[in-house]
């Protein structure tokens, strides 16, 4: 079942990034892609792939990939079905020092904006592992009303950001909603460091969370150590959450969604979770990407405006499937 | 119908004593934000202006800053009612409207009639009060199967607030940068330039529901024992729930029209006047003050706090809202 499921997601992943290349306001054939691809030579249809949709799909990869690593990570770390960076203000912390980076320094790209990011996402993880508890099986509830009260401290303060410099509004509006335009190869490379940390980290401990999964004692006896495993594994949150959202503005849902997915599909092991989590993220994002463009054509909606709705649906199927629901 | 609001609101000593030092706290807030901006008045001359004793020019004053504080009493007091029914209803402490999702139903209405039918006061309370209706009716329809006691309803209105909140953002985009700043301006909750043709329609409806919600007051108490008990008193439960719901729901579609989505008074009050009157259930009148003081003082903050620029009463109600909700849930694991 495990290794269907694998070449499925497999599948699914060259499937999404073969559309996303080649589907847009233009639509390009499988040669003309190669083409762009391997024969480059300056053509239009070549500097749309390569400067355009190249670019936005690898951004969608990789993003898609941290939010579904870590939203798999949380919610094995914290026990808890809703544990997710998105929704828990995580994503909305970065986003907050971003544009707190953007007003008062003037900051421009991703590259500029990283450190802000992780400042910010230090914040929202270190807010939700003392308010959530970290030590796993709170109720839904409360660690999903904990990020309401966060975003909304976070909200707040963007929004006073934004009234006070309609300058900052016309840039931060856009870049908000989260999406996938706009940025070169050079800004991600300088994120790709902090992907590749994160990634690192969650494999290390991918064993060390499945002991855990077992509980306390049960973990301590198989040679972990819980305390140590939850810190590290919340840094690797953090780590992937900052570079997500210093890439393409906070996403929601998609660190909700896929895991919960996976789960039904395979069960509790969470070195498979973590594995085809990663694998289908960028499916579920680079799927909403597609459906932006092609839902509004010849406009485009923003990415994150798909995985809001989309997920929030999804959100809307689980609450309503949580069984015995704690205050 | 005084006695009526002391039996149905349960107002005992210590309650009548919290709604008098609210009154006149509040009233000192009134007294100081009327006085205050670019003509200051020292709160000896906005009393004497308004007991009529004042010269021409400051009776102008006056009454061009008096209906901004009345809106922000009304307002608040319209939040916090509605705060009070829906916790009590739900018998959830966190089953308020906003964290329901329907403030930002309203505020999807109120964007839509502001981008696409140009806005005017008016037109954005209707869109505001069809966009809080329409989502009240969609997350309590995906609830009914559960019942409304259910902690889900909370769960399904954050996860339908976030997809409005995805619609929201994208409307903001399409938006021109003029229309955009005026969305967003209204979108954080804002008393600015409130006059009297705000204050007048608040005050006409509240002045039809708010009857309303002190003539099922006594119901409202026993709902929260629980239906059994309620329906062994002889309360009509299913009627007086559906009536109840349906006022608070008005109300704060009423209460966002006027100022746009104020975040958390709605939550905050009805628990704030259950502290400070150490009584149970859903100490209405208690709570109605509370919410009038909690949004006059924010406003009268957000003109104070900064020099240059003047902050929203929403910015000030939603930040220290988000911190007394996270102060909540610290306190309630311990």
């Amino acid at each position: 079942m495990r290794t269907l499921v694998l070449v499925a997601s497999l599948a699914a992943l060259v499937a999404v990034v073969l559309l996303s290349i080649g589907f847009g306001s233009n639509r390009l054939s499988l040669g003309e892609v190669l083409h762009a691809l391997f024969a480059y030579d300056g053509s239009y249809n070549d500097v749309v792939v390569r400067d355009d949709r190249l670019p936005r799909t690898v951004l969608g990869l990789l993003v898609g990939m941290a939010l579904g690593l870590a939203g798999s990570l949380m919610q094995a770390i914290t026990r808890n079905p809703v544990a997710e960076p998105g929704l828990l203000g995580i994503n909305h912390g970065a986003a907050v020092a971003i544009v707190l980076g953007s007003t008062v320094f003037s900051l421009t790209s991703p590259d500029q904006y990283i450190w802000f990011a992780f400042a910010g996402a230090l914040v929202g993880t270190t807010l939700v592992a003392v308010i959530g508890g970290t030590r796993g099986a709170t109720s839904p509830l409360r660690l999903v009303l904990a990020g309401v009260a966060i975003q909304a401290v976070f909200i707040g303060i963007n929004q006073a950001m934004q009234m006070i410099n309609t300058h900052n509004l016309q840039a931060m509006r856009f870049w908000l909603v989260g999406s996938l335009i706009n940025r070169n190869l050079d800004q991600l490379s300088v994120l790709l460091p902090f992907f590749v940390a994160g990634v690192v980290i969650a494999v290390v401990l991918a064993r060390a969370l499945n002991a855990l999964a077992l509980g306390e004692d049960t973990a301590r006896g198989l040679g972990a150590n819980p305390a140590l495993v939850r810190a590290a594994g919340m840094v690797a949150v953090g780590l992937l959450s900052a570079a997500a959202t210093a890439a393409c503005g906070p996403i929601a849902f998609v660190g909700l969604m896929i895991p919960h997915v996976v789960r039904s599909l395979i069960g509790q092991d969470e070195r498979w979770v973590m594995l085809l989590s990663a694998l289908l993220g960028p499916v579920l994002l680079l799927g909403c990407d597609i459906l932006g463009r092609v839902a509004a054509s010849p406009a485009e909606i923003q990415v994150g405006v798909m995985t809001d709705v989309v997920g929030g649906i999804a959100f809307v199927i689980v609450a309503r499937r949580l069984k015995a629901v704690r205050r | 119908m005084t006695a009526l609001v002391r039996r149905e609101s349960g107002l005992d000593r210590r309650s009548t004593v919290v709604v008098a030092a609210l009154v006149l706290v509040t009233s000192a807030l009134v007294v100081l934000s009327v006085g205050t901006g670019d003509y200051e008045m020292s709160p000896g001359e906005v009393l004497a202006t308004l007991a009529g004793s004042g010269t021409k020019a400051q009776y102008l004053v006056v009454m061009g800053r008096l209906p901004r504080v009345l809106v922000a009493i009304l307002v608040g007091a319209a939040l916090a009612l509605a705060g009070a029914i829906f916790q009590t209803v739900t018998r959830n402490p966190l089953g308020s409207p906003d964290v329901i999702g329907f403030t930002t139903g309203s505020a999807t209405g109120g964007i839509v009639t502001l981008l696409f039918f140009g806005g005017g006061p008016g037109v954005v309370s209707l869109g505001a009060l069809a966009g809080g209706l329409v989502t009240a009716l969609v997350v309590m329809a995906l609830c009914a199967p559960h019942g409304l006691l259910s902690s889900r309803l909370v769960l399904l209105g954050i996860a339908v607030s976030a997809v409005l909140g995805g619609v929201n953002a994208y409307l903001l985009v399409k938006a021109n940068l003029e229309a955009a700043a005026e969305a967003v301006g209204w979108l954080v909750g804002d008393l600015s330039g409130r006059d009297w043709t705000y204050f007048v329609p608040l005050a006409v409806v509240m002045a039809v529901l708010v009857p309303i919600v002190f003539a099922n007051g006594r119901a409202l108490r026993m709902l929260e024992m629980g239906d059994d008990t309620a329906i062994g008193i002889g309360v009509d439960v299913p009627r007086v729930r559906l009536i109840l719901v349906l006022v608070a729901v008005a109300l704060v579609a009423a209460a966002t029209a006027a100022t746009g989505p104020l975040q958390f008074i709605a939550l905050a009050a009805p628990q704030l006047a259950r502290r400070m009157t150490r009584l149970p259930g859903p100490n209405l009148v208690a709570s109605a003050f509370v919410g009038a003081t909690l949004v006059v003082a924010a406003d009268y903050v957000g003109q104070r706090l900064l020099e240059s620029s003047l902050l929203p009463a929403g910015v000030v109600a939603a930040a220290l809202g988000g911190v007394y909700l996270l102060w909540l849930l610290l306190r309630r694991r311990a």
